[in-house]
């Protein structure tokens, strides 16, 4: 009986395991097929055509220039490369305006011939229009579509993935906002995790660890909105006044927050690391003369090191899927940063903010998965890192 | 908490293209026990009375039905939410029988009732107004739709050029999912886009919170959300020859231009079965919660 409950476990044991890693791996290429499918997509809407008069030479438009023309930025032609004459543009919504119902039928079986009549009679126009509307015999010109090209999306700079008839899909300025945000939360939060880790373990009375540490695991248990909140009444006025800025939702904000965030996990896996520091490491330092600050910064940081590499690791995941707060204290435009005191936008944000109304299956929802997949590299990257670093210590100290 | 709701491709414009699309949906604890609860209603009885769409005009919706079953105990009414394309979508394929719109319907879907021969009929059961918003200290107090349309699409960036200091403009739009950002754009930037350096913000309330604490700011936000820390401005769609300031007394007499209609469509066949609801919103009782809730009562005839 015990024999076979032995065995039962080990096999649910394994089971689990195996399990677990399975289902990660299929998330994993979920997550990889639904984004590589945006490459598939074609760059005006599915099912529609760009309908032109016979008598104009364009045909071919990037995204970024169907979007000015309909935008009306460009109200030329000639800037296009065609003949010169004013643009005019034709969306299906508007097909009440230049038609009457009569004149539709009852079914709107009369709409495509109308509208390609339309197109036909203004040289100058441009119609948004279903690909089955048009009837074949129409004698118009179509902008040549292709599907949606790697370097557009992760080149550009122009994110406007609801724009119709072509979204943008530059994601270079969300990569940006991502890495600015997480790199100078660290660079905030490292000097002030390790100095409060080394205080706690090597210079603090058991009293005030036993005080300190709860307080500060406390801060690990607040909801991130609480932290957007704060950082939204609190952070973003004071830097507002403190740098003179016009708008105060910035990088900058996003950084303090996420700093304040990640705290809690650098210190406590620091100050554990430092804590386990071997008693006869220590002990051979001040054996040797060395004097306390000598034995911390000499013997037990670099041979705590792969701990403190971990928490700090750890607080840079926080910080780069960090989602909630960010998006209420950074201004989410999507615009490249230039400086950490202006708005910008992560990529977390984006993927809360947008997948809610992506229809599923279309380009943007699509966008959003491939976003989320360079988020996963972002962090696997970090933890390549890490195993290096403490690869490397292990080989040294053993 | 999320929920997977299958959604008809046509749904937003877009053209069917044979298999069923799916939609991910946040609900709250609270509009999933509403929904569970509904469902259990809808097998108890036969005939209920599915209303779905607009995510707008949901809490109205759900307090109008409220107040009817009091009132009526042996009558069901299911609200559900979605947004308006999938109300719409809904109508022809019998999932619903009153479908919730904060827009009038497109043509693109008019002409797929046209196809399966589905006469729609349009309420108007309340109009939304958007305020324009500055911070208190800002001198300005109107704006043209065409200034206001150059601001948001970032062609004029600073105050001094529509007569107010020398000080950056700095524009708040809400996020690309919420259905006041797409009113917006239609309404006052004519469907052209925003700019992409805009402050696209979660919510209404962290809108307010930045204008109020930014000096050079500008936003929208729902008539019913104005107070006093942030300052409406007069808008005019006539190239500056009449302003009117956002209240529910311009808005209702269409002196204010920024407001929207909301509908419920439904199938002429269905008349009597959804005549006595419909009717029951449009009475001074169910206005009266119209107005409760922020939005603007429909005028007498109009009715």
């Amino acid at each position: 009986m015990k024999r076979f409950l032995e065995k039962a476990v080990r096999w649910l044991l394994t089971a689990s395991g195996f399990v677990t890693s399975i289902v990660i791996l299929l998330i994993i290429g979920f997550l990889f097929t639904e984004g590589a499918g945006l490459f598939r997509e074609p760059v005006i809407e599915e099912g529609y055509v760009l309908a032109l008069n016979s008598e104009n030479p364009v045909r071919e438009l990037n995204a970024a220039e169907i979007k000015a023309v309909f935008d009306e930025d460009v109200t030329n032609w000639k800037e296009l490369g065609g003949a010169d004459m004013p643009i005019s543009t034709f969306r299906l919504e508007d097909a009440d305006e230049h038609f009457s119902e009569e004149q539709l039928g009852a079914q709107y079986e009369n709409a495509g011939a109308l509208i390609s009549g339309l197109v036909a009679a203004n040289p100058g126009m441009v119609a948004f229009v279903p690909e089955s509307m048009i009837p074949e015999d129409s004698g118009l010109n179509f902008i040549k579509d292709s599907s949606i090209s790697p370097g557009e999306v992760f080149g550009g700079s122009e994110w406007f993935p609801t724009a119709t008839p072509a979204p943008l899909f530059g994601m270079l300025p969300l990569l940006l906002g991502t890495l600015w945000v997480s790199l100078f939360a660290i660079l905030f939060a490292l000097p002030f995790g390790i100095s409060i880790a080394v205080y706690m373990s090597e210079v603090a009375s058991p009293r005030i660890r036993n005080f300190l540490k709860p307080v500060i695991e406390l801060l690990n248990g607040i909801p991130s909105v609480v932290y957007g909140f704060f950082g939204l009444i609190v952070i973003v006025p004071m830097l507002q006044r403190v740098f003179g800025l016009p708008v105060g939702e910035s990088g900058l904000a996003g950084s303090l927050v996420l700093a304040i965030m990640a705290l809690p996990t650098i210190v406590t896996v620091a100050e554990d690391a430092m804590r386990n520091c071997p008693r006869t490491l220590r002990e051979a330092s001040l054996a040797l003369g060395a004097t306390k600050w000598q034995t911390i910064y000499k013997v037990v940081i670099p041979s705590s090191m792969s701990g403190i590499a971990s928490g700090v690791v750890l607080g840079i995941g926080r910080a780069v899927g960090e989602t909630m707060a960010v998006l209420m204290v950074t201004g989410n435009a999507a615009v490249m940063p230039h400086s950490i005191l202006e708005p910008l936008r992560t990529i977390p944000a984006t993927i809360a903010a947008e997948l809610g109304e992506a229809p599923a299956g279309g380009a943007h929802y699509q966008s959003l998965f491939l976003l989320g997949v360079i988020l996963f590299f972002i962090t696997f990257l970090i933890n390549l890192c890490v195993e290096f670093i403490s690869a490397r210590n292990k080989a040294k100290y053993n | 908490m999320w929920k997977l709701r299958p959604l008809p491709t046509f749904a937003g414009g877009k053209p069917e293209t044979g298999n069923q699309d799916f939609k991910l949906e946040a609900m709250t604890g609270k509009k999933l026990v509403f929904s569970i609860l509904l469902t259990i209603c809808l097998q108890a009885s036969g005939h209920a009375q599915r209303v779905k769409g607009s995510d707008t005009l949901l809490p109205l919706t759900q307090e109008l039905a409220e107040i009817y079953l009091n009132e009526h105990p042996g009558a069901e009414v299911i609200v559900t939410g979605g947004g308006s394309g999938v109300g719409i979508a809904a109508l022809p394929e019998n999932t619903t029988d009153i479908a919730m719109a904060s827009r009038r319907i497109k043509f693109s879907e008019k002409m797929k009732f046209a196809e399966i021969g589905l006469d729609a009929r349009e309420v108007i059961v309340a109009y939304d107004a958007l305020a324009v918003v500055v911070n208190p200290s800002n001198p300005v107090d109107s704006l043209t739709r065409e200034q206001l349309e150059a601001i948001f699409r970032g062609k004029i960036t600073n105050w001094k050029e529509v007569g107010g200091e020398d000080c950056k403009i700095v524009v708040y739009s809400r996020e690309t999912s919420s259905g006041t950002y797409e009113f917006f754009k239609e309404s006052v930037l004519d469907n052209k886009n925003y700019m992409s350096s805009i402050l696209s913000m979660p919510a209404t309330g962290a809108i307010i919170q930045s204008v109020r604490q930014t000096k050079g700011a500008i936003g929208y936000i729902g008539l019913a959300y104005l107070n006093r820390y942030v300052k409406p401005l007069a808008v005019s769609y006539d190239g500056g020859r009449h302003y009117a300031f956002p209240s529910v007394e311009t808005a209702s007499d269409g002196s204010y231009p920024i407001v929207r209609p909301l509908y419920y469509y439904y199938d002429s066949r269905k008349e009597a079965e959804v005549s006595p609801f419909i009717s029951f919103a449009l009475s001074p009782e169910g206005q009266e919660s119209v107005l409760e809730q922020g939005f603007v009562p429909v005028k007498d005839e109009e009715k």
